[in-house]
This record gives C-alpha cells, structure tokens and sequence, in this order.
C-alpha cells in the first residue's frame, strides 16, 4: 500500500498556526513580489478567489470580505515542512518528499488491518505537533492514493485519513472522480478523454488497454493501470537531481530601462548558478526571456528569449553572467515595459563527469575555488552578500509588504507571549 | 517497484541532526592508551536536554511582567512544546483576545482557570461551552543572567 500526505492549504496554514485569530478567516498568500494568489484558505476559495489570480484583480474583494493577506514567507514555510517531513519520516518505513506539502509513503509491510489507524494517529499528530492539518490518502497505488487524500478535503468527517483499499470502494469513488483531476492528467488528455466520452476516472479505467497505449503511450497507460490498482509509478525516496533549474520572476513595477534589466538578469544568474552548484551540477545550455506586462493590453507586448549551448558545460557564476549579459543584449528592445524575465539553466549534468575542451583557455580549477568561497560566505553571512558587479549594489529587494515574521528560524522574529 | 522482495532497498542515513562523534585521540601506533578511551560517551548536547519534540517544539520570548512570582520575567525564553498534553499546574501558551499569553493552568470539573503568577492581573475563567484551547505547553524558561 502506498501513502499520500497532503498538508491542507500549506502556506495559508501555516500563517494560521501563529496567528490563530486567522481561523475562521478568509487567508491568502501571494507569490513573491506580491504577485499573484498562490495558496487559499477554504473561506477563501469559497469567495470565488483563484489560483494564480492577480493581486490587483482582488484588492476590491479582499477589503469588501476581511481577507487576510501575506506574502510568501518561505523561510517559514520550509520550516514547517520539515517538521511534517520528519513526522511522516519517523512513522513510514519511506518516504518521498513530492513538494514542500506533500510526500508519499511507502507502506509496504505494514500489516494491512493496521493501516487505517496507523493513517488517522499520523494525520492527528501532525495537527497537533505542527498546527498543519493534513489529508491522508492510503491506498494500492500512488495515483489512487492522490485520490484518497483528495476524498479527506471533501468529506472532513474522514478527519484526515482515507484507507480505501476494497476494489468495490474504489470503484465506487472512482465513478464519482472527474478524469481531469487524476494525477498527471493534463489539460490536453482530459481533452482528448473527454470527447471520447471518458468523463470519470471510472470511465477511463473502462477503455481498452490497446486504445490507452495508442492514443496516450506509456505514460497514460501508465495511469490506466495505477487506477486499476496495479502499482507502475516507482518510489523515489532519492529524488532524482533536477534536469533545469530556472529563475524567474514578475517585477513589483513595468522595467523600461536596459541597466535595470541587465542588473535583473545578473541576479536571477547568481541565484541558478548557486542552485546548480548545491547539486553539484553543472549546465551546457543557459536561455534568457524578457516579457511586457500581457494584462496592459493598451501597452506595446514584446516577448523573446534565446538560447546559447555552451561549449563547455560550466556552474560558474561569472562565466553565465557573461553569457545572459550577451544574450539580453540581443534581445532586448527599448520603448517596452518589462514585467517578467528569467534565466534558465538546462542540459545540466553531472560536474564529476564533465568533458573538458583542448582549446579551453578558463582556468576552471581558479573558478571552481573562487565559486566556493563565494558561496561559504554567503552561506556565513547571508545571502546576498557577496555579488557580481552586475547584479548591483543595492541589496536585493522584493516587494513583500504583507510578510509574516520567520517564527521560527530567526531569534529576533519568534512568537512573543505577554504575561 | 518497491513492493518487489528482490529488489535492493536504500534506506537513507539520518542527517537532519548533527551526528556528535567523540574523538578517539591516542595515535595508533605508539605511546601508552588513555585510560578513558573504553569509557567514551557522547557529549552533552542542550538540545537533547531541553527539546524533547523536535518537530513540536518552538521558541517564544516573554514579554511583560504577569508571571513574576514564578520569576519568569520580560526577555526570558519558552521552550514550547505542542505535542504535550496540558495536565492540571503545567504552564502554557493560550492564545487569548488577539494575543498569546503565558498562564499557570488549572483544570478543574466543569471549569479551566488560567491564573497568574502577579495578584495586580486577574484569573480567567473558563467555561464548558467557551472555546478554548491551549497553543502548547512550556516545558523549560531560559534565562540571560
């Protein structure tokens, strides 16, 4: 049997652990640089707020209701999953961390009848340890457990914990789930499913095998047989390193001025570079994108990007700073308003099996220890300490008006108790 | 997959804590062998003294001066633990009227008290059909001299 625990509404939670006058309140958490809603309380989604939605769309609403706002606060955030991490940790024989709010558990060898109030004391310990409450799904596959966990938020007299292992429960459940919600099952398959007359997960489970395997491959045929419970998604207690690292982000204000981009640019290059050095990688791509603001529609819209393929796979900072430079350059058109740019680092690989070139006049041994130095002492002293000339001298700064305090990864910013 | 017997099992090292490992110092090779060696333990770590949960456990700092007579005073440290039941006398953080607050518990048939240590602040009293609860339970105070 396989596990899937789901932290409810993560980020909005964990603002309602250390403010619980929140409870009952409409909560939202917007992205960074107060972008757009990235998590919802219930009361929240019940007024009709959506994922993703622009701040500015909501300001009307978010005063008219009391809604509550903050900014992301991920050195909270990070916390607080760790926390529920090494609860599950301690009580699975594995786990697989998915995302910050959600894991696996492989439940194999747990005595079955055990089970169920194995899945409700977990759900029960994490709410009161943390203050996060969690969904539970077990179930024979991964993609049903998704689908148990997902029953917990509709019917809260579960309390936390769905164990639905009978194939007559499942069907029963499965009748009732929309297709499009399965786990890995885009917009375009739902598409296709749906004008084949597949509306249920029931109803996909009803195809014919050969059918899957044509239209949708092996990975469809993949989620076919994990809903008839017959386990094809592997555990990865190791998460695989990632194949791209990107950086990218919407600016508080439009950018029209190339020095600002260039700065811009510099910094989300520094912030991958350092990200593919922690996995101790390195990339033979770097691409860049620029974009105008796409909700002015009364603005000129300039998007472009493009790609440069390394000679040389490196992860030094000042090497892809110079590249990303290069190609703004190229890109960039004055007389736009910019609201969003990135930089993408991909072809990564590992930097121990790295092919060096013959003509290759960078002294890679020099860089690599300069590399390491600037990330111990940003390590040491903050980050964002020691930068590259291009990414500028004013320090990093993000708009984040509505930040929570780091409870609990900054003494001067825990929990104060008057007494 | 997993569920497969033959297939080798990874099981992955704890790293989130520390590992403290004790120094053997006496070289190999040469001199007589400290006594001591055979009675290594590890070293005291405060972490393990006060923190009990890890992953309940959270820091608040005092502020105000209610508490007095327990001598926890503005600026002390609370060790918070929300995995410890509330028992009768045990100190806690309750989150009262917007604000977290620092209370001696009393739990009585019918009624919970939460009392002061300064007679100038008044008892609150709670009522079966109030709502309640407490946030955690403070298991040690740390204090600057």
């Amino acid at each position: 049997m396989y596990g899937l625990c789901d932290c409810n509404n993560f980020y909005a939670s964990c603002e309602r652990v250390f403010d619980p006058a929140l409870e009952g309140r409409p909560v939202v958490v917007l992205s960074n640089n107060d972008g757009c809603v990235i998590a919802r309380s219930n009361e929240a989604k019940r007024l009709g707020i959506k994922m993703g939605q622009p701040y500015y769309q909501l300001r009307e609403l978010i005063r008219r209701e009391a809604v509550a706002v903050f900014s992301a606060n991920f050195a909270l955030y990070g916390d607080m999953s760790r926390r529920v991490m090494s609860l599950l940790r301690k009580s699975a024989p594995a786990i697989e961390v998915y995302s910050i709010d959600e894991a696996f558990l492989d439940l194999t060898g747990v005595d079955e009848g055990r089970l169920d109030t194995l899945g409700h004391g977990l759900a029960r310990t994490i709410r009161r340890h943390t203050g996060i409450p969690v969904s539970i799904g077990i179930a024979p596959t991964k993609t049903l457990a998704k689908i148990a966990s997902k029953l917990c938020k509709q019917y809260p007299k579960l309390n936390g914990c769905c164990y639905m292992h009978r194939p007559e429960d499942i069907g029963k459940v499965l009748r009732r789930f929309p297709v499009g919600d399965v786990w890995g099952v885009g917009r375009r398959w739902a598409q296709l499913l749906e004008k084949n007359g597949v509306k249920t997960a029931w109803d996909f489970t009803q195809l014919p095998q050969a059918w899957v395997r044509q239209r949708m491959h092996v990975v469809g045929l993949r989620m076919w047989s994990e809903l008839r419970g017959e386990p094809c998604i592997g555990f990865e207690e190791f998460p695989a390193d990632k194949k791209q690292i990107a950086t990218t982000r919407t600016f508080d204000h439009d950018i029209d001025d190339y020095e600002e981009l260039h700065k811009r640019i510099a910094q989300y290059v520094a912030a991958a570079a350092e990200k593919l050095r922690r996995q101790r990688s390195v990339c033979g791509e770097i691409s860049i994108f620029i974009l105008t603001n796409r909700h002015k529609e009364n603005m000129p819209q300039y998007y472009e990007n493009r790609l440069l393929k390394l000679l040389v796979p490196t992860d030094n900072t000042l090497e892809l700073t110079s590249h990303a430079v290069r190609l703004l350059r190229r890109i960039f058109r004055p007389g736009f308003a910019y609201k969003r740019a990135g930089v993408i680092l991909s072809d990564l690989r590992s930097k121990s099996g790295i092919q060096t070139d013959l003509f290759d006049a960078t002294d890679r041994t020099k860089h690599d220890r300069l590399m390491e130095a600037v990330d111990a002492l940003n390590d040491r002293f903050g980050r964002h300490r020691l930068v590259t000339a291009a990414e500028g001298f004013e320090p990093f700064k993000m708009n984040r008006s509505h930040l929570s305090q780091r409870y609990t990864t900054d003494w001067q910013q825990i929990i104060k108790v008057k007494i | 997959m997993s569920s497969d017997p033959k297939t080798l099992k990874i099981f992955r090292p704890e790293t989130d804590s520390p590992a403290r490992i004790p120094l053997t110092e006496s070289p190999v090779h040469a001199g007589f062998p400290s006594p001591a060696e055979d009675f290594l333990e590890g070293s005291l770590d405060l972490n393990n003294l006060v923190i009990r949960h890890p992953e309940a456990t959270f820091f608040a700092r005092v502020e105000g001066d209610s508490m007095m007579g327990e001598g926890i005073v503005e600026g002390n440290l609370l060790v918070v633990d929300k995995a410890v039941e509330p028992y009768d006398g045990c100190l806690a953080v309750a989150y009262i009227d917007g604000e977290f607050t620092l209370k001696r518990v009393r739990i009585e048939p019918g009624r919970i008290r939460l009392v002061p240590a300064n007679p100038n602040y008044p008892t609150i009293e709670i009522g079966p059909d109030e709502e309640f609860s407490v946030w955690g339970v403070v298991r040690w105070v740390l204090k600057q001299l």
